[in-house]
């Protein structure tokens, strides 16, 4: 006796596990209730414009119109509106509308709140963030002729409420541009300190090297008379560190007395004795390193 | 292309008034014509406004550049001074370097400044302090930050 037994089937084992449970949404709860089923949708469809078939959804699909090179302007449409920003606008609120809805949705399964709507349906602690945004929509709400809600003393918005940024117009007014300008640099320099240590210092320092090279100059000088030479004179090459003809700004001549300042400030306008130092000013020359 | 905020403009003037001081004031009030100081694409330029009032009608994407470029803007909101900027610093500088002409040619490729290479600076200049390079021609080579005080460079 032969008995024919059916072809063996080789089970695979589930290369991923199976799909999590997710709760149903308000439109499929609602569908549910009503018994209505979803019709079964080809995802190809085709397309006599051009010719081949097309996605039904998705990328490159044929319902996106945002994407025609030509459109007819309707009659009862106001003439000089743009068409086709309107159809981009169109799609994007449509997005965004599906993108909030999707949110609602998770908000609703993992029982949160949405960021925008977080703190206005309290529902147990809110945090100081939450308060805030809840207070703020509340002063908008109360907010009619004149009669707005006064601020405490110490209150202060929360972070993230008003505009992201705000730009002066492009041409606007540049005299008064010009204006503020001006005041923010007087600001700026009102600030920097009068006297200003390390200069001092350094020109402290600078007045006491040159005070000695003098003094070592005489030195030689006398040295060398003694000794039947003529001075050198003015040809001295390695000679004290010159003043610099230019003075700008910065610093007033003091002379050789070597005090430092003048009391608390010091004006950039003076022109004192150090001008008119005797000998060993040489205008023109090189400025030992 | 939009014209600075309080906050950028006071950054920009900081960074500026480090080689020219006070004279930024002569830079914002002209008396050859009105300029201003203009963002686009996070770099500052300085232009007239007669010619920023052409350049408005050009659409932001297509408009590459105007007048002068000062520096910009990087993303931590700190600005950088460019070379371009050069033209209007080295007439208002307050602190000079001159360098000899053997040291020219390191220093526009991008090399430092050597106590070797320096030829003049001008009296009282600290430490840190914003300085113009000059050739010993007096023409301006770039800027930069003195590593060190005159007084450092004698000893």
């Amino acid at each position: 006796m032969v008995v024919q037994l059916p072809e063996p089937i080789t089970h695979l084992p589930r290369e991923k596990p199976l799909p999590r449970w997710r709760p149903l949404t308000r439109w499929q709860q609602f569908s549910c209730l009503k018994g209505i089923c979803p019709k079964k949708k080809t995802h190809l469809v085709w397309d006599e414009v051009s010719g081949q078939w097309q996605w039904r959804w998705g990328y490159q699909c044929t319902r996106d119109d945002t994407k025609e090179s030509l459109i007819e302007v309707p009659s009862n449409a106001y003439p000089l509106e743009d068409q086709f920003t309107k159809r981009i606008k169109a799609k994007k609120e449509q997005m965004a509308k599906n993108k909030l809805n999707r949110l609602c949705n998770s908000a609703r399964v993992h029982k949160m709140q949405l960021p925008s709507v977080a703190g206005l349906h309290p529902i147990g602690n809110q945090s100081k963030e939450e308060l805030g945004r809840a207070m703020q929509v509340a002063k908008v709400s109360t907010a009619s002729v004149e009669c707005f809600q006064k601020c405490l003393s110490k209150e202060k918005a929360p972070w993230g409420s008003g505009k992201k940024r705000k730009f002066q117009p492009l041409l606007g007014d540049f005299v008064a541009e010009k204006k503020n300008q001006l005041e923010l640099l007087h600001v700026m320099n009102s600030k920097k300190p009068q006297l200003d240590v390390m200069q001092a210092t350094n020109k402290q320092m600078r007045e006491d090297d040159q005070k000695e090279a003098a003094k070592r100059r005489k030195m030689r000088q006398k040295g060398k008379r003694k000794g039947g030479q003529q001075g050198l004179g003015n040809k001295r090459k390695g000679g004290p560190p010159n003043q610099g003809g230019k003075r700008k700004g910065g610093q007033p001549s003091q002379g050789g007395k070597g005090k430092w300042g003048l009391g608390g400030k010091i004006n950039s306008r003076l022109r004192g004795f150090g001008d008119k130092r005797k000998g060993g000013q040489h205008p023109g020359r090189k400025r030992r390193k | 292309m939009w014209p600075l905020t309080e906050e950028e403009m006071r950054v920009m003037f900081e960074k500026i008034a480090k080689y020219i001081g006070e004279n930024l004031q002569l830079l914002v009030d002209r008396p050859d014509g009105t300029y201003c100081f203009r963002l686009h694409n996070d770099r500052v330029y300085y232009v007239s406004e007669k010619i920023m009032k052409l350049a408005a009608n050009i659409s932001g994407d297509k408009l590459v550049s105007l007048g002068t470029c000062f520096g910009k803007f990087t993303k931590t909101h700190k600005f950088q001074l460019h070379v371009t900027a050069l033209d209007y610093l080295a007439p208002y500088a307050k602190y000079k370097v001159w360098i000899k002409p053997g040291a020219e040619q390191s220093f526009l490729y991008g090399n430092h400044v050597l106590k070797s290479g320096l030829g003049r600076i001008t009296e009282n200049t600290s430490q840190y302090q914003g300085v113009v390079v000059y050739s010993m021609a007096d023409v301006p080579l770039g800027f930069g930050v003195a590593a060190k005080s005159t007084q450092d460079c004698r000893k």
